[in-house]
């Protein structure tokens, strides 16, 4: 094969992946007119969906963030015997399916659940109560920011933390004053990617929380629930989602770029 | 003062004893995996030795046997790092404030300014680590180890990362520093002109043991092994420099091509050093004739290893032949010979 026809095969190539990848998008924005997507964003039902899956979201990456670094933080410096096998537990959500995740949750918060049963005699019952969404979002999302957040670490040179703790600094000062901020990039990507796949997140959801208006329908179930009788109502949320997923892809983007840049 | 005994510490098993008084710096010396840095991470509280301790200015900061072992943070070291391990989120001055908690901003800003000033950085305060030169790296880091006002500076191969030119610059303010702080230094190398250069003591490392301990010029003209002679390589002679007449701390006057001022050290390689006969002594081109007297003659290789005494200790390479054609032993009386041209004058 001469160098122009490789050339031109694999343009080709590279033009229908994007055409095929990107299509579904441009249909999803364009198959109803923007006035009446605006529309349907009026709905009430959708906004307090789409206002459910902020508010999940956002709690859920709080508390992946302020309970992930510091595990990945363990990971990423310290060597333990089963550490292999800790960090193939605190991987497998991100490759486990969705509705296997819920069934999982289901059988370990729920009522009749390995510790369900405490969390209920305590007076916690999780599924169909908004807090049953946030347990999902981060048993899901939580892989992505731990694993990001231990290569960021894992990346830094021991020096820095070496000098800080040579300068007067105790582990918990270097931590928080030298290994988080050299860090920085890592840890928002890894939030970013976190928070992206808790707005997506629909099976575990579905599965654990259960799809009550109002209290544990987020917008991705909205969605499913709204398919069948209001398409534009579905197709609104859709672009809402779509646009916050690409916002949050630029901004990982951006920062790759800031990173390579310093 | 600082005074250590260090035996079995990570991945080099050490058996160090060491010894500095304040003002003074002691180079850890010799080739890598000699143990040379892990000496120097014990004294810092990095990694923990087998057995041994340390002790500083009064307190103790390792002691095995009572179970004594303070953390890093809790040693009053001031340690600078080989790549300097600025942290490249902060500017320069809070890097250098970075040790000083517990001070207002504007009295942690005063002093962080006054230490940049110090090694000559004031207009860089607000820079970013990746916006400074090597050789400004390693000023800030230096500045940032001064800041804690440590019992003791620990210099981990400072200027290994910078270039040949900015080195002697720095060479010249890390001496200069050495001297105005006078804490006890301990400065790793494996560079024997940069330890004769900054330390007054050079303990010889091979294998995580001190080999050697002696001045530059007592380690080159009196090598305790040939492991030492070899690392040593160079004839280190100590005196005042007046342009380009040198005189030695022994009383001799050498020529140098480098005119410079004050105390300086002439460097020159044993085989730039001829032996000659004072009974029959030529008159070749060589500006510099020192008489001295033989104290060894050490077989290395196919070369010869010459010990004199010329009021200072002096080493000399030459030729087996020319041994059996001298007489050399010791005790012989000779002239050391060399060109004006060979010697190295560096500032002590």
């Amino acid at each position: 094969m001469s160098g122009r026809v490789f050339a031109a095969a694999t343009v080709a190539t590279a033009g229908a992946a994007v055409a095929f990848l990107a299509l579904p998008v441009v249909a999803l924005l364009t198959h109803s007119s923007p006035a009446r997507l605006v529309d349907a964003l009026g709905d009430p039902a959708a906004r307090e969906a789409l206002w459910l899956s902020a508010a999940t979201a956002g709690i859920a990456v709080v508390i992946v963030v302020l309970v992930g670094t510091p595990a990945a933080w363990v990971l990423a410096t310290r060597r333990f015997r089963g550490r292999a096998l800790v960090v193939t537990l605190v991987e497998l959500p991100l490759v486990l399916p969705p509705a296997v995740a819920g069934l999982a949750l289901l059988v370990a918060f729920g009522p009749h659940g390995l510790v369900g049963g405490a969390l209920g005699d305590a007076g916690v019952v999780l599924p169909l109560h908004t807090s049953a969404v946030v347990v999902a979002l981060v048993f899901v999302a939580a892989p992505f920011h731990i694993r990001q957040a231990q290569a960021a670490f894992a990346a830094l040179d021991p020096a820095l933390m070496e000098a800080s703790r040579t300068l007067g600094a105790s582990p918990a000062r270097t931590f928080a004053r030298v290994a988080v901020p050299a860090a920085a990039g890592g840890l928002t990507t890894g939030a970013a990617l976190a928070a992206a796949r808790a707005l997506g997140e629909f099976g575990a959801t579905l599965m654990f929380a259960g799809s009550l208006p109002g209290v544990t329908r987020t917008a991705s179930l909205a969605i499913y629930d709204q398919f069948g009788n209001d398409l534009d109502a579905a197709l609104a949320l859709s672009a809402v989602l779509v646009g916050s997923a690409a916002a949050l892809l630029v901004t990982v983007r951006l920062l790759g770029e800031r990173r390579a840049a310093g | 003062m600082l005074q250590a005994d260090l035996r079995g510490a990570g991945p080099i098993a050490l058996d160090a004893e060491l010894e500095v008084a304040p003002g003074r710096c002691l180079a850890l010396a010799g080739p890598s995996g000699a143990g040379k840095t892990t000496a120097l991470r014990a004294l810092a509280g990095l990694l923990r030795p087998a057995a041994g301790w340390i002790r500083c200015s009064g307190s103790t900061w390792l002691d095995t046997e009572a179970g004594v072992d303070l953390a890093p943070e809790q040693r009053r070291v001031g340690m600078v790092f080989q790549d300097h391990a600025l942290f490249g989120h902060l500017s320069a001055w809070r890097n250098v404030a970075y040790p000083l908690t517990g001070l207002p901003r504007r009295e942690r800003r005063r002093r962080a300014d006054a230490l940049l000033e110090r090694v000559g950085l004031a207009a860089r305060a607000e820079a970013h680590p990746r916006e400074l030169s090597g050789g400004e790296r390693q000023r800030v880091a230096l500045a940032r180890a001064l800041a804690r006002e440590p019992a003791v500076l620990l210099l981990d191969e400072p200027l290994s990362a910078l270039d040949a030119h900015t080195r002697s610059g720095a060479a010249a303010l890390l001496g200069t520093t050495l001297r105005e702080t006078q804490v006890p230094a301990v400065l790793v190398t494996h560079d024997f002109a940069e330890a004769a250069q900054l330390a007054q003591d050079i303990a010889v490392l091979d294998a995580g043991r001190v080999v050697q301990t002696g001045s530059a010029g007592e380690l080159a003209a009196a090598p305790a092994s040939a492991f030492v002679a070899d690392f040593s390589g160079a004839v280190v002679l100590a005196g005042r420099a007046d342009g380009t007449t040198v005189r030695l701390d022994g009383g001799d006057v050498v020529r140098t091509t480098q005119p410079a001022h004050g105390p300086v050290a002439v460097v020159l390689h044993p085989w730039d050093i001829a032996l000659d006969d004072p009974a029959h002594a030529g008159t070749g081109s060589a500006r510099n004739r020192l008489p001295a007297r033989v104290v060894s003659v050490t077989a290395s290789g196919g070369r010869v290893r010459v010990g004199l005494d010329a009021g200072v200790p002096l080493v000399a390479e030459v030729t087996p032949e020319a041994v059996a054609a001298l007489g050399l032993a010791p005790g012989r009386a000779v002239l050391a010979v060399f060109k004006a041209a060979a010697a190295r004058v560096v500032p002590r």
